[in-house]
């Protein structure tokens, strides 16, 4: 098993004409063996992307011709909350956002939008690289070939993260020192989004296939603080933790929107210690995640 | 995105605000006359920087007369102001307010920000106002007056009726007040702010509301969508480096270290800065040159790295993901070609075609002289800070 993506999963691309990289990274899915079924694009229904894929002007009738349950979102930034609201509508149950700088208040109302449709529709990200299970879909930007799909011999971690490229550095470090990675889910980096922290460690504690758990967060907010009294609450499985941005001063947006120190919130001590008091081994440093792991797990 | 104080106060009072009397003036000439026209006998002459401080730096004054608003203007155009926040150098102001001073009976706080983890806007209001919100939140939680806002439907009246009242006002001032909730409640949604905030509101001796000073942030991402805000940036006070970073779409903030960094992706930059600070050493930048990076981007990145006087190394941290690494390689070299090398490099590459950007580097090595290449991220910083000590 899995969460929220596995072989079934059926996936469009909203944005798949466009120059937000959509046709590209569709590539990259169908090359990896997501069952990519087609893509929107307003104003352009009944063409063909660059993969041959059929283009539809609207979700809705994306859905009905080719039975999607999970959507992959390029739209630009200024379209991007709509297009949010759209798969929602349409009956998309998993949507992810890769789609980097809308505007927050846009980001807030969609949020509401997509309470009115409960638990079953679930969103990840803005500004994320996306969700994977390794060996069977991938729905994003990440390298595909650093995964390890999960196997007889080999213990598998469940991987959540803000951060994109530091997720792929935890995947490598899995894969090189022999675990597999039962699925790694990227939530972004901005300060209003869909899943956070606790949804998806909810997911993986439910998972029999994750063996292990590692969350990576960095500066910004409270969602590290209360995935750990989360953790401590409702978490049996290993946890390892990192936290990017000890060195990063007040006042100064490293990045990502949500990456801030504001008013003595949200330093990377806060955070650390929150989560070592809720007994989650947290790494100094990301070269020594997969160390933690071991030390965590006896190997 | 900042806005000047002046700024600020001018969209509030547009948004139907009170604001006392104020002009903004750039001579000593003006200054004097600005007095003149404000009528009030008491007014406050203010240096128009971002740079906090400006109090104990004697840029903000009380004056009583128009010869002395004209001397305070003169005095600041003419020094720089130096405070905590702006370094020993200081910064020249060039925009001074001048505004009437009023008879304080009392101060409040009225403000609305993000409130990430309710994912709506939240205001934030208290009767301890005139000092700075974050040290009465954390001193005295319980003077903070809290009211999320409906994502869809905003601030009610019955919310701004009722913050009015605990703050202490009644009757028509509780009102007054409550209306000007409404309206900063609305001014942040329509221009997509990231902070509004009046710091002071003041309660006047003769009973009037006022607000006094004004601080307000914009979202970043909804600039495309407010020309009228784009127009009031100004870029006097930021660093001469990092304006010219965003101009190559490279993601760089200055630090006081002196070991600079170039890395791909937000978390993996701040994950470096804190790496080379767990051995020993000092990050002299924040850089994210982004996933797509290419060679002329990745030479303008060392460049900029190499314009920081204090920088005496360089850890480039890549994980190839869209980004290739022989790419990254072939960049890296390019750029030693142009710039020169002179400092210590430290490059370690992982992901998508290492072992054809190994092959790149160890081909170059006679090139550049001073470039390693390190194994693991704790490797990559011992060998840039020991290269530096």
């Amino acid at each position: 098993m899995s969460i929220l993506v596995n072989k079934n999963t059926r996936v469009i691309c909203q944005g798949i004409t466009g120059s937000g990289g959509g046709a590209f990274h569709t590539r990259g899915c169908l090359d990896y063996g997501t069952k990519m079924v087609g893509g929107t694009s307003p104003g352009k229904g009944g063409t063909k992307d660059a993969n041959g894929l059929p283009v539809f002007d609207t979700v809705d009738q994306a859905v009905r011709a080719t039975g999607a349950d999970a959507t992959m979102i390029f739209v630009p930034p200024p379209f991007a909350a709509d297009a949010i609201c759209e798969a929602a509508a349409a009956g998309i149950k998993l949507i992810v956002a890769i789609t980097e700088g809308i505007p927050v208040l846009d980001m807030v109302k969609a949020k509401k939008f997509l309470a009115d449709f409960g638990a079953s529709v679930k969103l990840v990200g803005p500004n994320c690289p996306g969700v994977i299970t390794p060996g069977e879909c991938k729905i994003g930007i990440m390298p595909g070939y650093i995964h390890t799909p999960a196997q007889k011999g080999k213990k598998s971690v469940g991987i959540v993260s803000r951060s994109g490229t530091l997720t792929y550095e935890a995947v490598w470090q899995t894969t090189e020192l022999g675990w597999s990675q039962s699925t790694c889910v990227g939530i972004g980096g901005d300060p209003v989004k869909g899943m956070d922290f606790i949804d998806v460690l909810e997911l993986f504690q439910a998972d029999p296939l994750t063996d292990a758990i590692v969350m990576i967060g960095e500066i910004g907010g409270a969602a590290e603080e209360a995935a750990a009294a989360y953790i401590k609450k409702a978490v049996t499985k290993p946890v390892v933790g990192f936290i990017a941005g000890r060195t990063a001063p007040p006042g100064k947006r490293m990045g990502h929107a949500g990456a801030i120190i504001s008013g003595g919130e949200g330093t990377a001590e806060s955070k650390i210690a929150a989560m070592r008091q809720a007994g989650i081994r947290v790494a100094d440093s990301p070269a020594d995640i997969v160390k933690c792991l071991h030390e965590t797990t006896g190997g | 995105m900042k806005i000047h104080e002046y700024q600020a106060r001018d969209l509030l009072a547009k948004a139907g605000i009170p604001v006392p009397a104020a002009r903004v003036v750039e001579t000593a000439q003006e200054a004097e006359k600005a007095f003149e026209e404000n009528g009030f006998p008491l007014q406050v002459v203010k240096a128009q920087v971002f740079a906090g401080g400006r109090g104990k730096a004697g840029f903000v004054k009380l004056v009583k007369s128009a010869a002395e608003a004209r001397a305070a203007a003169e005095f600041m155009l003419t020094h720089r102001m130096v405070s905590v926040q702006t370094g020993p150098e200081g910064i020249a102001v060039n925009k001074i307010l001048i505004a009437g001073a009023v008879d304080i009976a009392h101060e409040y706080y009225l403000g609305f920000v993000l409130d990430r983890d309710r994912s709506t806007v939240s205001m934030i209001a208290s009767a301890e106002g005139g000092v700075e919100i974050e040290t009465v939140a954390h001193e005295r939680p319980e003077a903070i007056i809290k009211e999320p806002l409906h994502p869809l439907a905003g601030m009610q009246g019955f919310q701004a009726r009722r913050t009015a009242l605990a703050l202490g006002f009644t009757g028509k001032q509780a009102n007054t007040v409550a209306d000007i909730l409404l309206k900063l409640s609305r001014f942040f949604i329509d221009y997509d702010c990231s902070i509004a905030e009046i710091n002071p509101l003041v309660l006047t001796k003769d009973g009037k509301i006022l607000a006094i000073d004004a601080k307000v942030n914009f979202d970043d991402n909804a600039l495309f969508r407010h020309p009228d805000v784009l127009a009031l940036k100004d870029d006097a006070e930021t660093d001469a480096l990092e304006i010219r970073a965003a101009a190559a779409n490279l993601n760089y903030i200055k630090l006081d270290g002196d070991i600079a960094c170039l890395v791909n992706g937000a978390g993996l930059a701040m994950a470096t800065m804190d790496v080379i600070q767990l051995h020993g050493g000092k990050p002299a930048n924040f850089l994210d040159v982004g996933g797509g990076v290419k060679a002329e981007g990745a030479i303008e990145a060392f460049r900029i790295i190499l314009s920081d006087k204090k920088v005496r190394g360089i850890l480039v941290n890549i994980f190839g993901g869209i980004a290739r690494c022989d790419l990254i390689a072939e960049a890296l070299i390019q750029a030693g070609r142009e710039v020169g090398f002179k400092v210590p490099v430290v490059v370690r590459l992982e992901g998508t075609n290492v072992e054809a950007a190994r092959k790149i580097l160890a081909a170059s090595q006679g090139d550049l002289p001073t470039l390693q290449v390190a194994g693991d991220l704790n490797d990559a910083a011992k060998k840039i800070v020991s290269a530096t000590r």
